[in-house]
């Protein structure tokens, strides 16, 4: 389990994230959501030591995050943030080797290569995984991270808007594997997540922020309804259930 | 060809080049062209080494492909201690005459230089790109410096310092040699350790973390290690920290691949022949008209010209 007691995060003063405290359940899906700028980023870069917190405690499995060192922690929790961009010209295979990097520390072995052909297996990517990372669109690349996330075999996956700048196709492809993730090997995922539908369809918790407060935090359906997502994002917005989905119309 | 035969094939070719720099046209009194030589090209390939292996990590822990360690600001802190001391004393003074003094006092002071500029920037926890940026800032003030003072000084003089102003392995001294070889195995066997994360720096700071590098750690010992062999190399034969940025980039674009385990070895090789081959025309083809740093520079400025061209149609 994740815990997350009393975080804060300041940026020259401005407050960017304000005594945040969640629990976040093992082995399924937590959804962060909230309007730009209200620190979803934030708490999901400084639950997983890419930024540094400036009090607060982030404990894992029950142990303080500072405590574990960098290795061990990087066998537990994987990262994955919105742009991805790579200096370095890699096969899909490569990128997902480094997968194992916390196992392996850079050689190999018959085990490590098992994990990284199932990631390839899992994430479909098979008949492209000698392709370079620059020769795919988006979507594929976006796969091709997953995958690496997935040959790291830790048990929380962290996901910073995993589904930017992919189309309906892909973004629904991507959120299912997610849930088989969570569903079929265990994992705990935490997303953050701007598409509230996808958030609603997808997830089994959501934590809504604004102002780099947390506003609610709970199960799917007492979150998504009109009064808490009016004070979240200051709309109107009614919801719908479509096919034992909840919907939010805001278009119009 | 794989990596490996392309490492053998450059390990070839550096041979035969070197072999070919000390036996070609020996003459008569090769006893005493012969340990003249030896020790030239024992120079140049400790510095080629040392200033490929540099520049390649420097580069991974950047992440940028042309940046040369050159942007800390220690090829002008050379220039400048080295004005310095003729503007001041003059070109008899004993720190220009004495080989080994100078080459200490140098080192010393672009070793406490760095670590002044680390130490103010790790206390803070800024990121990497300030420390670039505080680095371009101070060696445009050391150049600044060096100018002001190269104007004001005697005509004689000047030209004292211009010699200074080119690498040259003419005048290696035989003792600075052996304490620059011993420093610099001292540095890079202190080094292994940090080369398994070097593959994974060069995927991003995040992605690094994630993969479990401490990277500030890491990062901060990197940057050490490139400061003392750039130190080191400047001091011996001045600077020449470009041949870094051509050598590095020329390893990209043969070995292909992203691991340092075979990008490190052949930006080294490749060092070591650019270096070895341009000695070679300076003395044999230009007969000492011209010195070695020249060519590298027009070299490397013709490539840089190219990188930026080429780098600018992939966006």
């Amino acid at each position: 389990m994740v815990e997350v007691k009393s975080l804060f995060k300041k940026y020259n003063n401005k407050t960017v994230v304000e005594d945040v405290s969640i629990e976040i359940t093992k082995g399924k899906i937590t959804s962060f959501i909230g309007p730009n700028g209200a620190g979803k980023s934030t708490v999901l870069s400084m639950i997983s030591r890419l930024i540094t917190k400036d009090s607060g405690e982030v404990l894992i499995d029950g142990k303080d995050m500072g405590k574990f060192n960098s290795n061990e922690l990087a066998k537990k929790i994987a990262i994955l943030k919105q742009a991805n961009h790579i200096n370095i010209r890699l096969t899909i295979r490569e990128l997902v080797a480094f997968g194992r990097f916390p196992y392996s520390q850079g050689k190999l072995t018959k085990e490590d290569w098992k994990y990284v052909d199932e990631a390839i297996e899992y994430m479909e990517l098979a008949s492209m995984q000698d392709k370079f990372l620059d020769q795919l669109s988006g979507g594929q690349q976006q796969r091709a991270f997953i995958a690496m996330v997935i040959a790291q075999n830790t048990e929380y996956v962290l996901l910073d808007e995993p589904l930017n700048n992919l189309d309906m196709k892909h973004s629904v492809q991507i959120m299912k594997v997610l849930r088989r993730l969570a569903d079929e090997l265990g994992k705990t995922v935490i997303i953050v997540i701007h598409d509230i539908n996808f958030a609603s369809c997808y997830s089994d918790y959501i934590v809504a922020l604004k102002d780099g407060k947390v506003i609610q935090n709970g199960p799917t359906e007492q979150v998504i309804n009109s009064n808490v997502l009016k004070e979240i994002y200051d709309m109107d917005i009614e919801i719908q259930n479509i096919n034992d989905n909840k919907i939010c119309v805001y278009f119009t | 060809m794989n990596n490996k035969g392309k490492i053998i094939l450059l390990a070839v070719v550096a041979t035969v080049l070197t072999a070919g720099y000390i036996f070609w046209d020996l003459g008569p009194n090769w006893d005493y062209a012969l340990p003249r030589r030896v020790i030239k090209i024992i120079a140049i390939i400790v510095v080629g080494c040392a200033i490929a292996f540099a520049t390649v990590v420097f580069q991974t822990v950047t992440n940028n492909k042309i940046l040369t360690p050159s942007i800390l600001g220690l090829d002008s802190m050379y220039m400048l201690i080295q004005t310095g001391v003729i503007f001041l004393f003059g070109s008899t003074h004993v720190m220009i005459l004495n080989k080994n003094l100078n080459f200490l006092v140098t080192l010393t002071a672009m070793l406490i230089f760095s670590s002044l500029l680390f130490k103010f920037m790790f206390k803070q926890n800024r990121n990497i790109y300030f420390l670039l940026l505080i680095g371009i800032i101070f060696g445009t003030l050391f150049g600044s410096m060096s100018s002001f003072m190269q104007v004001l000084i005697d005509p004689n003089e000047f030209q004292i310092i211009q010699n200074k102003m080119f690498a040259s392995f003419n005048n290696v001294n035989t003792d600075l040699l052996t304490l620059a070889i011993v420093l610099m195995i001292a540095v890079i066997v202190y080094f292994m350790r940090f080369l398994k994360y070097l593959d994974v720096m060069s995927l991003g700071r995040d992605q690094a973390i994630n993969l479990g590098v401490d990277y500030d750690f890491v990062t901060k010992r990197v940057l050490i290690v490139v400061t003392i062999l750039i130190s080191i190399s400047t001091a011996l034969i001045g600077p020449i920290t470009f041949l870094g940025l051509l050598v590095a980039n020329v390893a990209y674009q043969f070995i292909k691949s992203y691991q340092h385990k075979h990008i490190l070895p052949g930006a080294m090789l490749i060092s070591v022949i650019a270096l070895v081959g341009g000695q070679f025309i300076v003395e044999r083809i230009f007969t000492f008209s011209t010195t070695l740093s020249v060519i590298i520079n027009f070299v490397g400025g013709v490539y840089f010209i190219y990188l930026l061209l080429k780098e600018n149609k992939s966006w």
